[in-house]
C-alpha cells in the first residue's frame, strides 16, 4: 500500500510562509519585521501577552487586512500580491474557527454547516448532509443539526465553530482564542478534538492562544510575540522553551509572571 | 482525479480497485461509478482495495463508509483492503452513529394557515399587553423624573436632544420642503381653473399644522431615531450591560429609557413646527414663481388660514408621538434576549409599531378635536 500523496511531501514543507511582516494602525506599529513558517501538518501555536499582535498576525495571513510590508505565502500563493480568483482559491483550503466562533445566529447548525458545502460544490443535498451530519460526528455535537447557536453552551459553540470550519476539509485550520473562556474541563476536550483533526486529517494548524495548559496540550511548536519587541522573541517546542529559555519575558510566561 | 475498476473473480467475489483521489470533489463520482458492483446478482463478496488511492480526506471515508452500507443492505459482505494507517485514522475520526442519529430538537413543525392566525392573534396580544403594560411603567417614571428632576440625566438627554432634533433637521427640512412644494403645485393645477390661486396657500399651511407636520416629523424620527433607540437597548441587552445595571442597583427604564423619551419630548414639537416652516416654504415659491402671487400676499393667506390653536393642538400631537415613538423604541430594545438578528429585529418592530401607534393616534386627536373646534 502506497502512503497517500497527502503525507508524501516532507514533513518540512512550509504551509505557511510570513516574511518580513510589518503592520501599523495609524502610527501605532504592532508588528515589525515578522518572519516565520508552519509546516505541513504541524500544529503552531502563537502565543503571547494581551496586545503583542497574536490575532493581528492571525488576521493578516487569513487575508482580513492588508500589510503594510511584506509577503504572506499560503501553499505557495503570494496572498499579499493574489488576484481575487486566485484568493478565493486559497480561502477554500482554509478553515477559521474565530474566538466567538462567529457562526450565524439565524441559522441552525446544520445550515451553518451545510453553507459553505452548498456553496462551493454540487454535491447533491442527501450527500450534503450526510457530510454535515459526520462534522457534528466528529466534533461530539451528533444530533444537534436543529439547534441555533443561542441554545449551546460555549464549548458547544466552539465545537460547532469547529464543524464549520472543517465542512470542506481545509488543508489549514486557523483557530483563535479557542479554549478563552472555557472550564478548565471543556478546554482540554476542545484540545483533544484538535488533536484528533489535526493526527486524522493531517489538518496544518495555527492557533492563537495564550492558554498556558492548552499550549502544552495541544503544540508541537509555539512561536512567542512581545508587545515591546513587536515581533518575535522566542521559538521552539513549549517544554524547551519552559525549561532552557534564558529570556526573562519567556520565562515570565511560562511562569505565569508579571514584567 | 480517480479511477474505479470492477473485476468479477471466481466463487462471483467482486474485486473494486480505486486509485486516485478519495475526496470531497470525487465522492459523487465514486458513488456513481460504484453502483454496478450492486447490480450484481448475488455476489459472494466485495472487496473494496484501496492500494492506489494517494489522497484521502474525510469525505472520502465517507464514501467507504456508504459503500459499506449499500454492502449491509443487500446482506453482501463488503471488505476495505490495503488501507493506509493515515486513511485508517480519518476513518476512526468518524462517528457511524451520528450518521443515523435522529436530531434530538425535531425541526419546525408544519402549522395550518387558521392555526397560524390563530398564533398570530394570541402573540399580537400578548404584544400589546406587554407595550402597555411597559407605556404604564414608563408614565409613571416619566411623572417621577418631574417630580425628581434631579434624577434624570441630563447630559445625556442633551445628547440624546441633539441625535434626534439636530442631526435629524436637515433630511426632515427637505422633505418638508419637497412636501410643501409637491402639495402647492398639484393643488394649483385644479385650483387655477377657477382662479382661486390664493387658497393653494391656506392648503398647504392648514394641512402642514394641523395633520401632515406632526405625521411627516413623527414618521421620521420614528424611522431615524425609534430605530436607533431599540437597537442600541437591544445591543446593551445582548452584551449583558443592562443586567449589569440591574445589579448594579439602577433602574435601566429610569437609566436608559427617561433620557431617550424626554430628548424626543423636548426636539419633536420644535421638529414639527420646523417641518411646518420649510413646507410652508416649499408652497410659497410654487406660488410666487408658478402663481404670480407677491411673497406678502401668500405669507399673509397663510397666516389666516390657521390659528393659534391649530399650532398648540399640533405641538401636543407631536408631544405624545414622541412619546409613543421613543418608548416604543425602547421596550422593543428592552425585549431582546440574545442574538444579532433579535436586535435587528427589535430596530425592525420599532419602526412597525411607532407607525402603527402614530396613526391611531392621530386618528384619535382628529375625533376629539372635531368636537372641540
Amino acid at each position: 500500500m502506497h502512503e497517500t500523496d497527502q503525507f508524501l511531501t516532507t514533513p518540512q514543507t512550509p504551509v505557511i510562509k510570513v516574511e518580513s511582516l510589518t503592520v501599523r494602525y495609524g502610527e501605532n506599529t504592532i508588528l515589525d519585521n515578522v518572519s516565520l513558517e508552519v509546516f505541513k501538518g504541524e500544529i503552531l501555536v502563537i502565543a503571547g501577552g494581551s496586545g503583542c499582535g497574536k490575532s493581528t498576525l492571525l488576521k493578516q495571513i487569513i487575508g482580513l487586512e492588508k500589510p503594510l510590508a511584506g509577503k504572506i505565502w499560503i501553499d505557495g500563493v503570494d496572498i499579499t500580491e493574489a488576484e481575487d480568483e486566485q484568493f478565493e482559491e486559497i480561502r477554500k483550503k482554509m478553515g477559521v474557527l474565530f474566538q466567538s466562533s462567529a457562526l450565524f445566529g439565524s441559522m441552525t447548525l446544520s445550515e451553518n454547516i451545510i453553507l459553505p458545502l452548498m456553496t462551493f460544490t454540487d454535491l447533491p443535498p442527501e450527500t450534503i448532509a450526510l457530510i454535515m451530519k459526520m462534522k457534528l460526528g466528529m466534533v461530539g455535537l451528533a444530533g444537534y443539526e436543529n439547534h441555533f447557536p443561542d441554545e449551546l453552551s460555549g464549548g458547544m459553540k466552539k465545537r460547532a465553530g469547529i464543524a464549520r470550519a472543517i465542512a470542506m476539509d481545509p488543508q489549514i485550520l486557523f483557530l483563535d482564542e479557542p479554549s478563552a473562556s472555557l472550564d478548565p474541563v471543556t478546554a482540554a476536550g476542545l484540545d483533544h478534538l484538535i488533536l484528533n483533526i489535526n493526527h486524522g486529517m493531517g489538518t496544518t494548524m495555527m492557533i492563537v492562544t495564550h492558554e498556558l495548559q492548552s499550549i502544552f496540550n495541544v503544540a508541537q511548536r509555539i512561536i512567542l510575540l512581545d508587545k515591546s519587541q513587536k515581533g518575535i522573541i522566542a521559538e521552539g517546542s513549549p517544554l524547551e522553551l519552559k525549561e532552557h529559555s534564558t529570556d526573562p519575558r519567556v520565562r515570565n510566561f511560562f511562569n505565569r509572571k508579571a514584567a | 482525479m480517480f479511477h474505479l475498476s470492477i473485476t468479477e473473480e471466481e466463487g462471483r467475489t467482486i474485486i473494486v480497485s480505486i486509485t486516485g483521489r478519495l475526496s470531497l470533489e470525487t465522492i459523487e463520482s465514486v458513488m456513481k461509478e460504484s453502483k454496478p458492483v450492486f447490480e450484481i446478482n448475488r455476489p459472494f463478496m466485495i472487496i473494496v482495495n484501496l492500494a492506489g488511492v494517494t489522497f484521502m480526506d474525510s469525505a472520502g471515508a465517507l464514501t467507504l463508509l456508504r459503500l459499506e452500507d449499500e454492502a449491509r443492505k443487500r446482506s453482501v459482505p463488503l471488505f476495505i483492503t490495503e488501507m493506509s494507517e493515515k486513511a485508517k485514522d480519518i476513518m476512526q475520526l468518524i462517528d457511524r452513529r451520528a450518521l443515523a442519529l435522529t436530531p434530538l430538537n425535531p425541526q419546525e413543525r408544519h402549522i395550518g394557515f387558521f392555526a397560524q392566525i390563530g398564533e398570530h392573534s394570541i402573540n399580537f396580544l400578548k404584544d400589546m399587553q406587554q407595550v402597555i403594560t411597559f407605556g404604564g411603567i414608563l408614565v409613571a417614571e416619566i411623572i417621577s423624573s418631574i417630580r425628581h428632576p434631579r434624577t434624570v440625566r441630563w447630559a445625556d438627554t442633551i445628547n440624546y436632544m441633539k441625535k434626534v432634533g439636530v442631526d435629524g433637521l436637515p433630511i426632515l427640512g427637505l422633505i418638508s420642503f419637497l412636501l410643501g412644494l409637491i402639495m402647492a403645485f398639484m393643488s394649483s393645477l385644479q385650483l387655477k381653473q377657477f382662479g382661486a390661486n390664493i387658497y393653494v396657500a391656506s392648503l398647504v399651511g392648514l394641512a402642514m399644522v394641523r395633520e401632515l407636520g406632526p405625521i411627516m416629523t413623527a414618521v421620521l424620527v420614528a424611522g431615524r431615531s425609534g430605530s436607533a433607540f431599540a437597537a442600541e437597548i437591544g445591543t446593551m441587552k445582548v452584551n449583558e450591560e443592562v443586567d449589569a445595571l440591574i445589579t448594579m442597583g439602577f433602574n435601566p427604564i429610569q437609566f436608559l429609557a427617561i433620557p431617550k423619551v424626554f430628548a424626543a419630548m423636548f426636539v419633536v414639537p420644535l421638529l414639527t413646527l420646523f417641518s411646518d416652516l420649510f413646507a410652508i416654504f416649499g408652497g410659497l415659491l410654487v406660488g410666487v414663481i408658478g402663481l404670480d402671487i407677491t411673497i406678502y400676499t401668500y405669507l399673509k393667506q397663510t397666516a389666516s388660514s390657521f390659528g393659534a390653536f391649530d399650532i398648540i393642538t399640533g405641538s401636543i400631537k407631536s408631544v405624545v408621538f414622541a412619546v409613543l415613538i421613543s418608548g416604543i423604541g425602547c421596550h422593543r430594545g428592552f425585549e431582546v434576549s440574545s442574538g444579532t438578528e433579535a436586535v435587528g429585529n427589535a430596530a425592525t418592530s420599532a419602526v412597525v409599531s411607532s407607525l402603527f401607534l402614530i396613526i391611531v393616534t392621530d386618528s384619535t386627536f382628529a375625533i376629539i378635536l372635531n368636537y372641540i373646534r
